[in-house]
């Protein structure tokens, strides 16, 4: 081989890149950094509506605690909120926690923190009189929410949850710390096992991941599509 | 059928509502009108506890709204309130505008549920919109919906709050002739207005105010012909006078 770059590497390597020992071993490459990414999204689009909905909630009881909750991750890294939850749950729970469901806790309550924000956004967005219109007929104030605000608002969300779950996607590759093996981890074990093209192993990751969040960002611009309704004037 | 009694308001430091005293029999169309600013709408937001009441008492349809054991949600499903700006769901075609709080709130099945819708939307007369969405409509259809969607609870007061004022003049007689119509099957009716027409045509009462007060209270012919207060008479001679 003449060229510049040798991807030999990664054809050699290649159902390791992308299912890790599977289907002897444990799932992991690219089909682990996939389900983490997948299950830590669909508990953070829920626990960030949770948390935007409790702090948005007419009693202070129940405001102020979320919101120091929410504060208090968005306030710090990410790799920190990982390490925590590394340490803490087995503490917690008194029984050892598989490193992976540890990543996706982490993942899940540092993502659901920034999802509020954009709950709460999203909410404040829509006109006041779609309540008062909604309170006004009797329906209460939840249903209100429910059946009147929320479906407006998450449309208008779409845009910054798919960022959000674009910066989620990427940010699994935190999970390499704890030993998760996923994409990045993978990479790194090929590397030291080889110790020959770290550029090419570093390009192909770079690359898988710039295309599924391309492919993701591509998708949601259609979902997006076909959820549109014509907008009120 | 609603009875204030004493009843005082401030946002902040702004007196809004000064001793309001006022009571609406069963069947009885008032129309309140005023100068912008003058606390109509805040006036009109009280009956359905839209805005809560700082001092007095406020009855409507029996109900105390200051008791904490009320339930304001019962109570407004008692009461349409119509908005100048429509207000309608964006997201939800014109039959499901109307359906949503009967199916939501009565249990009304799905089914009867529409049958009712149609039947409010031939009385308005939009009965080939049930498909239709709100931004495809005009003004003056939106707000007919929207008072299809009030009348959807069977309310027994129904509240406006200028309801044809963000309508292009040619739109106006088509909400007012819903709103005579309605006045005229008995409904118990508080219309904020400025259409002197419909006042004359349908109020038993018209009621003046000016800076949160109650100045002036009488029939249409007495306040036109023959109104009290200064400021009555000032701003109905503004209101008379062209525009342009
Ligand atoms: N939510 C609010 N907070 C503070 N001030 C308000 C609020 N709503 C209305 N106001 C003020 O109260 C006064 C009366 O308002 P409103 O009842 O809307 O008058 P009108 O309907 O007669 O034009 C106005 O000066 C208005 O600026
Ligand atoms: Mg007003």
């Amino acid at each position: 081989m003449d060229g510049l770059f040798d991807f030999q590497v990664i054809t050699n390597n290649f159902t390791y890149f992308m299912v890790g020992r599977y289907p002897e071993g444990p799932l992991g490459g690219l089909g682990l950094t996939l389900y983490l990414a997948a299950v830590s999204c669909i508990l953070s689009f829920f626990g960030g509506l949770i948390l935007g909905l409790l702090s948005l909630s007419r009693h202070a009881a129940i405001r102020y605690p979320v919101n120091l909750f929410i504060n208090t991750f968005r306030g710090m890294p990410l790799l920190m909120v990982i390490f925590w939850m590394y340490f803490l749950l087995p503490a917690l729970l008194g029984k050892t926690v598989p490193e992976s469901r540890t990543v996706i806790m982490g993942l899940t309550i540092f993502t659901s923190a920034y999802m509020s924000q954009i709950v709460i956004a999203g909410i404040k967005g829509i006109p006041k009189g779609q309540t008062e219109a909604a309170i006004s007929t009797g329906l209460k104030p939840w249903q209100a929410m429910v059946y009147v605000v929320l479906p407006q608002g998450l449309r208008n969300m779409i845009p910054s949850f798919v960022n959000q779950f674009v910066s989620l996607i990427k940010d699994t590759s935190l999970a390499f710390i704890v030993g998760v093996s996923e994409l990045t981890h993978v990479a790194t074990q090929v590397n030291n096992r080889t110790m020959s093209s770290p550029t090419e192993i570093f390009i192909f990751i770079a690359v898988v991941y710039f295309l599924i969040c391309y492919a993701f960002t591509t998708l949601s611009r259609w979902l997006e599509g076909r959820l549109a309704w014509r907008k009120a004037i | 059928m609603i009875k204030f009694n004493a009843v005082h308001k401030w946002f902040k430091s702004l007196h809004v509502l000064n001793d309001i005293n006022l009571s609406v029999q069963q069947g009885e169309v008032v129309v309140v009108c005023g100068p912008s600013g003058s606390g109509k709408s805040t006036l009109i937001r009280t009956i359905n506890q839209l805005e809560p009441i700082d001092k007095g008492s406020l009855i409507v349809d029996g109900m105390d709204l200051c008791d904490k054991k009320t339930d304001i949600n019962r109570l407004r499903a008692e009461v349409g309130f119509v908005f100048q700006q429509f207000n309608l769901y964006p997201h939800l075609s014109v039959l499901n505008n109307i359906t949503l709080a009967p199916t939501k709130i009565r249990k009304t099945p799905r089914k009867d549920a529409e049958e009712q819708a149609m039947a409010l939307l031939e009385r308005v007369g939009l009965a080939n919109k049930r498909d239709s969405y709100p931004s495809q409509l005009s003004g003056g259809q939106q707000q007919r919906v929207a008072i299809a969607r009030a009348l959807a609870m069977k309310p027994k007061i129904m509240l406006f709050d200028e309801p044809t004022s963000a309508l292009d003049p040619e739109m106006i007689g088509e909400v007012l002739a819903v709103m005579q119509d309605l006045a005229r099957s008995g409904m118990t009716m508080v219309c904020v207005t400025h259409e002197m027409g419909f006042a004359r045509e349908v109020a038993d009462r018209v009621v003046f105010m000016d800076h949160g007060v109650i100045l002036e209270e009488a029939e249409p012919e007495e306040f036109f012909r023959n109104p009290q207060h200064d400021r009555a008479k000032q701003f109905l001679k503004q209101l008379l006078s062209p525009m342009h």
